[in-house]
């Protein structure tokens, strides 16, 4: 018998499986919790039992049951032992099962860290795939410690689906343990180029959500991101990378430049409306941070306008919603744009899809002016009412409060207009918000003086009307207008036409249902009325008036004493005694009423929403220290009842802020006035300080005033706004009759604008508002500080992954990885080595928070740079071509961006290398098409790829210059140039000065060799009249400061060059390849700095043997190179040369000459200008990432020959000193101990050359191994020479 | 990113919730209320886009929804993600679902959730989209199904077809015999017989609808290369 109990249950467990349970649940629909209670027993039962597949049949279940909404976080020990079968069938169902139900703090979780590596690492690409997919959902911070190092293993997995999940996954690792990002950066950059197209795409994907959180990193990436996007055609990635790149832009407003043009090509020729709205999107975002840039932009903002036209009238509805979001983003920088479409906005507003209506309200808010806000909030007014849903009702109601407050109320020209909208507004019934319609009817009428007598009677109306508001006051949002009406009629009761009447009304007992904080308003404000009644019948000779309006309040105000609200009660009770200590004064026939008055004297000024946050801490504040003991735990079991109160409180929310202003104002205005009045210094506000316009003389002359009167009123009281829109019509059109008989009124004297003869369409300015408003400004602390920083959550998890990766990319030679940085290894985690890593991060932020803001100080300089010369930014160029070590990444790119500054810059110059690296962002950036217009200062930048040679144009001797120019690209060489920047930018920040000496004394010695230049120079002066008289040394001593070492050193060669030059400037730079050891690229930006136009500009240069310049098949070997361009004045413009070099193990210089024409009105001259280029030994050089295992190896093989040199009185920091090799002589740092470090690099020719600097008192030794004995002395000279001039 | 998929019939019944972000399981019943709520009020001809799901992530996420036949398929997703992009993505899914189960209906994604998940997982990982080519999707899975069954059945490259059919009945279409498989799945779906009049009833009803396959139904709106397939991934 009990056997076949058994065997019977055995069964059923067998049967039922996920269809069986979920057909079950279907049979039992009447019982399905019931039935379901019973299926966990038995898969508990189930569960028990030791068969591995029952197991995974009950987790299966389980699974369901989950999405079903039942907690089975029970189970997951269960859920653990099933993926941990060596089954996949089982392992699947396991990892789903956790998947959906495991999350960080389920404990058994870290049971799993083994099976997962095991399941990583499995032979079989499927047991690694599903362990990947269900660790992505449920990976904790120990997780991803334990298993980075094996998740970017799998990163270079054969399979390419192993691939793209590993690149996936590692986001979420980074999110929970940021320490990896740094070391497993670069392998996942390197994903952005993998052969399999999902790979691609995964790394895409990951990258772009890293960026978008902390895009500032990510910048440097922008180069290789450009590459992708022109060369991909799968519209999924393009779409992510366009994203990222609309990201990107605000931060670098150059590379919005660079990206309008294929954007906009992709605008015209993509068929895939989702890529075309991206394009659109991304276009805009250039669009709005170059903002007020570039105007031929206009014609992108055209194109963009006109596709959004064509998505909003399109019949999909989707794309008619994206049409109108992405044209609002228009609307902010560009309304006049959008303006435009105004009809069809106006359209969407009745359409049928409510999501579309709410965004075409949006865009609404740009299209108002003075002359249609009544028309337009009129059309609204009429949705308002016909509005069924709630939530777009409210939408409404927001959206009308905004468009009309919004510009400090610029577009009301009738303010009683506005007050009567909002109360129309209040007639809505059920709606969140009401506490939004009552501050603006406290602000406007705060703020707006002259409307104060109509808001008040309309706001008595309202209090009068109170119960028609208050129907279901639980529910009902909108009885928050009470609390502004009883503020407004109590604050301004002067102007009440009939105080008793609405102090009776506030202090019915219907009242005491509103909210609390409305009936501490009201109370408060009861008091102030009674105040302004008492005086009023003091006046008079009945003395059993006012002492009747004392008993009234006698009468009511127990009612509110009563009151379960501490404020209330409190209130009431404080003005109970007070009236009934007046009524026994009255008794006595003792006049109170100035008394009581001077209880509520004074105005209130509106104080701005963030004032009190600007009030700056007074110096010697600690606001976060305890100022007692911290109370012990046992006391907190005392803050319940409180917990109460303030509970209570905050239901009826009303925004805090004003609550607390006003109360706190009110008590502490007798207290500020007394003080005020016995402070001679205190200048009193008069408001008329702050108005920029007299108050009007005659608030009664205006026009409108009467008609209070005339409007016939629906409710008792309630002003209808339709009748201000008709008013405001005749208004508008009396005015320009007016103006058109030039009848002298007074309105005129109001400065309203002048009425003209002619009377075209009405313009805006013909408006002149009904009143001539003040409206007063907020009160903000004197000295307040800017706050920008309010909005960060500092909780947000991707702030911890706001970590410098440019710094990283180059990691090998600038900043390798800690070996506590690594990612963990296996099992290996001593509490020891965490602690180390935990200071390491230490060590490290600060660093880079250093770096940061170097880099900024150097954007922000860039800035004003470019502004006065953009020649500068062509000069960057010259760093970026160092970067050798990105070559593989780059190496399709640097064609493109090459080919495009060619045509845009119409310089074909001897076949460019394509060979040039184009790694840096900078000089990527600069590639960007340059505005013919632009005002450039004259620079000629020469880059010399091939082999790093130094190729020194004009300025020939400039062979320390061009040394001084190439090294931020030697330092920053690795693919990310960018973060190399902010080191040298420290660097240099702290050298500067030294660098200008030594700027000197190289133009000396550059004029000692060239007299004649000097008499160039000399004649420059002169005669040169019309020339920019900029001074070399003034203008070395505006950029001194300028961080960057690259920037400094171009900038030295270009006022140089200046002087050297009448007409054109040459600066070079010189840059190596790896990739053909013999070619060396010269680019050169010729400026004309003179009046006239230069034309037939020919460049030579006299070959040595060793090096000579490439001419064009057919051309003789003396021949000169015509520059392809002519330049009007002003204007400036690059050519590249290439040149072949034979030998690199010795410096050389080459001699050349450039004519040109310069043609003047009436006139043209030949002219020449000599220069000489300058090849340096070190300009050969090319930065190269060395590790040190394979640096000791080199050591060993004892190939190279040994040279050593000593340089005396260094006094500047070890860092510094080596800062300064990289960046002068491209070497990279292979390790660094103490006061002693190894460095690399390698010549164009694949000359190994190594450096042992050590450092002590003063001294430096240098211990150098090369396999060419005549370069590395040649190196070590030039060294020598760059420490020798600081 | 993506924060959650969710799949529900007409009714707001569940058929598929994948969050990917933790909740617990009541808010998450919560939140499949009311994305249910928000999206089935809505007209067949309004926009698929939705923002204002207040329970995940508040307002920088949008609902980005389908409504196939019976079913809803709604993408919880941030702003990182392209909007036609993702209505791409679902038809995408539902294409996929519809090859690997042959003419998908509701009631495959009610008695095969497992098969379901199994497949979205190759398309959409922790939340990041993996992969959109759908041939790829299905050959992976596939190779896992395969994967699946050789386990069963270790010969089962021998004697494939024997096998197969065999074990065909409730196991997602391999797309290797095609023609036989559909066959046999009709009538399986026809033969499940009902083990009482009720459930008969219910059963019958449940068929007319079940009928009409997801994408059938959809057809006149999105198959023939919807207009608003926005080519972004298909």
């Amino acid at each position: 018998m009990a056997l076949k109990i058994v065997k019977g249950s055995i069964d059923r467990m067998f049967d039922k499986n996920l269809q069986d349970l979920v057909r079950g649940i279907r049979n039992h629909k009447e019982d399905e919790a019931k039935y379901i209670s019973t299926c966990i027993d038995e898969i508990k039962q189930e569960l028990k039992q030791d068969n591995i597949a029952v197991k995974a049949n009950a987790v299966c279940k389980l699974t369901y049951l989950q999405m079903l909404g039942y907690d089975v976080s029970w189970a997951a020990f269960n859920i653990v032992e099933v993926m941990s079968s060596s089954k996949f069938t089982y392992k699947r169902i396991g990892y789903l099962a956790a998947s959906q139900c495991f999350h960080e703090s389920t404990d058994v979780i870290m049971l799993t860290t083994n099976q997962i590596r095991k399941d990583l690492s499995s032979p079989n690409q499927y047991d690694t795939g599903v362990a990947l997919t269900g660790l992505s959902c449920f990976v904790t911070p120990d997780l991803a410690r334990d298993l980075a190092n094996d998740i970017m293993t799998l990163m270079s997995h054969t399979k390419p689906y192993i691939r793209k999940k590993a690149v996936l996954i590692m986001y979420k690792v980074f999110l929970k343990y940021p320490e990896s990002l740094r070391p497993a950066f670069p392998r996942l950059k390197e994903k952005l180029e993998d052969p399999d197209p999902g790979v691609q795409s995964a790394a895409v994907n990951v990258i772009c959500e890293l960026a978008r959180r902390n895009p500032k990193n990510y910048l440097s990436l922008a180069p290789l991101f450009f590459k992708l996007m022109t060369s991909s055609t799968n519209n999924w990635v393009l779409i992510k990378i366009i994203k990222l790149f609309g990201a990107l832009t605000p931060l670098e407003p150059r590379l919005g430049k660079k990206l309008i043009e294929p954007l906009t090509n992709l605008i015209h020729s993509t068929s895939a409306m989702s890529l075309l709205y991206e394009c659109v999107n991304t276009v805009i975002a250039v669009l709005i941070s170059l903002s007020s840039g570039m105007p031929n932009h206009s014609a992108s903002i055209q194109l963009c306008v006109q596709k959004l036209r064509i998505l909003i009238e399109d019949s999909d509805q989707n794309l008619k919603y994206l049409g109108l979001l992405a044209m609002s983003k228009i609307l902010k920088t560009h309304p006049k744009s959008v303006q435009s479409h105004k009809d069809l906005i106006l359209q969407c507003l009745d359409d049928k899809d409510e999501s579309i209506r709410l965004r075409a309200l949006d865009l609404l808010y740009g299209m108002v002016s003075k002359k249609n806000l009544m028309e337009i909030v009129k059309k609204l007014m009429l949705h308002v009412d016909k509005a069924e849903g709630t939530t777009y009702r409210d939408e409404l109601l927001t959206k009308i409060i905004d468009i009309c407050s919004q510009s400090n109320y610029q577009y009301i020209t009738n303010f009683e207009w506005y007050i009567s909208i909002l109360v129309e507004l209040t007639r809505l019934e059920g709606t969140r918000h009401g506490h939004l319609i009552a501050s603006q009817m406290l602000d406007v009428a705060i703020r707006v003086k002259a409307i104060r007598e109509f808001a008040v009677a309309q706001m008595a109306t309202l209090l009068d009307n109170a119960h028609l508001l208050t129907g279901n006051t639980q529910r009902n949002g909108i009885c928050e207008v009470l609390y502004a009406a009883a503020w407004i009629c109590g604050e301004f009761s002067e102007h009440l036409e009939n105080p008793m009447q609405t102090l009776e009304a506030m202090l019915r007992p219907k009242v005491a249902t509103l909210p609390g904080h409305i009936q501490a308003v009201y109370v408060q404000n009861a008091a102030k009325l009674f105040a302004t009644v008492l005086r009023s019948q003091e006046g008079n000779t009945d003395r059993t008036a006012a002492q009747e309006t004392s008993q009234l309040m006698i009468d009511r105000l127990p009612l509110f004493v009563q009151s379960a609200n501490l404020e209330v009660q409190e209130r009431a009770s404080c003005i109970l005694q007070l009236v009934k200590y007046i009524q026994k004064l009255q008794q006595k026939d003792v006049e109170v009423a100035e008394e009581v008055n001077a209880l509520f004297a004074g105005e209130l000024n509106p104080v701005a929403p963030k004032a009190q946050k600007k009030v700056p801490v007074p110096e010697g504040l600690d606001l976060d220290a305890w100022i007692n003991e911290p109370p012990s735990e046992s006391e907190s079991e005392d803050e319940k009842p409180r917990t109460m109160f303030t509970r209570e409180e905050t239901k009826h929310s009303r925004p805090r802020h004003t609550e607390v202003d006003e109360k706190e104002l009110a008590k502490r205005r007798e207290v500020r006035k007394q003080e005020q009045a016995s402070n001679p210094f205190y200048i009193k506000s008069s408001p008329s300080s702050q108005k920029v316009y007299q108050e009007a003389p005659g608030v009664d002359h205006i026009p409108v005033v009467q008609i209070d009167l005339s409007v016939p009123l629906k409710v008792p009281g309630l002003p209808m706004s339709d009748q201000y829109v008709k008013l405001e019509e005749e208004r508008r059109q009396k005015d320009r009759a007016d103006k058109k008989k030039k009848e002298k009124k007074k309105r005129k004297e109001k400065g309203g604008r002048r009425g003209k003869r002619d009377s075209g369409p009405e313009s805006e300015e013909d408006i002149t508002p009904a009143h001539m408003v003040d409206i007063v400004t907020e009160e903000m602390p004197e000295n307040a500080l800017p706050s920008d920083d309010d909005d960060k959550d500092p909780n947000d998890p991707h702030k911890a992954l706001d970590i410098d990766l440019d710094s990283l990319v180059a990691a090998a030679r600038r900043r390798p990885l800690a070996d506590s940085e690594k990612l963990p290894v296996r099992s290996h985690r001593s509490s020891e080595a965490l602690k180390t890593m935990a200071e390491e991060v230490e060590v490290v932020a600060p660093q880079e928070a250093k770096k940061k803001g170097g880099k900024e100080k150097k954007e922000k300089k860039k800035d004003k740079e470019k502004d006065r010369k953009k020649s500068k930014e062509e000069k960057k160029k010259k760093k970026h071509k160092h970067d050798e070590g990105e070559e593989d990444l780059m190496g399709g790119q640097t064609e493109e961006p090459m080919v495009q500054s060619e045509t845009t810059n119409d310089v074909v110059a001897p076949p460019p290398t394509t060979t040039a690296e184009v790694s840096d962002l900078d000089f990527w950036l600069s590639n960007a098409p340059v505005p013919s217009n632009s005002q450039e200062v004259a620079v000629t930048a020469v880059t010399a790829p091939a082999a790093a040679a130094a190729a020194a144009a004009a300025a020939a001797a400039a062979a320390a210059a061009a040394a001084a120019a190439v090294p931020p690209a030697a330092s920053g060489s690795a693919p990310d140039s960018e973060p190399d920047e902010p080191k040298d930018a420290e660097v240099d920040e702290s050298k500067s000065s030294k660098h200008k000496k030594k700027k000197q004394k190289k133009e000396k010695e550059e004029k000692d060799k060239k007299k004649k230049k000097k008499h160039h120079h000399h004649r420059h002066h002169s005669d040169g009249a019309g020339e920019e008289s900029v001074q070399n040394g003034t203008v070395e001593e505006e950029e001194e400061p300028l961080p960057p070492m690259s920037n400094y050193c171009l900038l030295a060669e270009n006022s140089y060059i200046k002087m050297m030059m009448e007409d054109a400037d040459t600066v070079c730079d010189i840059q190596g390849n790896l990739q053909d050891g013999s070619q060396v690229v010269v680019s050169l930006i010729f400026e004309n700095k003179c009046d006239s136009f230069l034309k037939a500009m020919e460049f030579n240069v006299l070959d040595s043997l060793n090096s000579r310049l490439q001419r064009p098949d057919g051309a003789g070997p003396h021949d000169g190179l015509t520059v392809p361009f002519q330049l009007p004045p002003g204007v400036s413009n690059e050519a590249r040369f290439v040149f072949t070099v034979k030998s690199i193990v010795m410096p050389q210089k080459l001699k050349g000459t450039l004519a040109f024409i310069v043609k003047n009105e009436d006139s043209s001259t030949h002219e020449k200008l000599d220069f000489k280029l300058h090849f340096t030994c070190t300009s050969y050089l090319i930065t190269t990432p060395c590790y040190s295992d394979a640096f000791a190896k080199l050591l060993e093989s004892g190939d190279l020959k040994a040279s050593s040199v000593k340089l005396e009185g260094i006094v500047m920091p070890f860092p510094h000193l080596l800062a300064r090799i990289c960046f002068h002589h491209h070497f990279s740092v292979v390790e660094r101990i103490d006061s002693c470090a190894s460095m690399y690099s390698r010549s164009i020719q694949g000359h190994h050359v190594c450096l042992l600097v050590k450092t002590a008192d003063q001294t430096v030794s240098i211990d150098a191994k090369c396999d060419e004995p005549s370069l590395l002395s040649n190196v070590l000279d030039e060294i020598k020479l760059t420490f020798s001039q600081c | 990113m993506i924060k959650a998929i969710l799949i529900f019939n007409n009714h707001g019944k569940p058929r598929l919730s994948k969050f990917y972000e933790h909740y617990s399981e009541d808010t998450e019943q919560q939140i499949i209320r009311e994305t249910f709520h928000l999206v089935s009020k809505r007209d067949e001809n309004v926009c698929n886009f939705l923002e204002g799901g207040m329970l995940i992530g508040g307002s920088e996420n949008k609902l980005i929804y389908r409504h196939y036949a019976t079913l809803y398929f709604v993408f919880c997703v941030d702003s990182s993600e392209s909007e036609l992009g993702i209505l791409d993505l679902i038809q995408v899914f539902v294409e996929t679902l519809d090859k690997c189960f042959e003419n998908v209906c509701e009631l495959d994604l009610i008695f095969h959730v497992d098969k379901v998940h199994n497949i979205l997982a190759e398309m959409v990982m922790g939340g990041m989209v993996l992969e959109t080519n759908m041939n790829e999707i299905i050959m992976q899975v596939d190779a896992q199904n395969k994967m699946e069954k050789s386990e069963f059945f270790p010969f089962f490259s021998l004697f494939a077809d024997v096998y197969l059919s065999v074990y065909q009945a409730g196991q997602v279409d391999t797309g290797r015999h095609r023609r036989g498989a559909r066959t046999r799945r009709i009538r399986r779906k026809e033969h499940e017989s009902p083990r009482n009049a009720q459930e008969h009833q219910h059963w019958r009803h449940q068929h007319k609808s079940a009928k009409l396959t997801l994408l059938q139904i959809v057809a006149a709106r999105w198959l023939p290369r919807p207009a608003d397939v926005h080519q972004c991934l298909l």
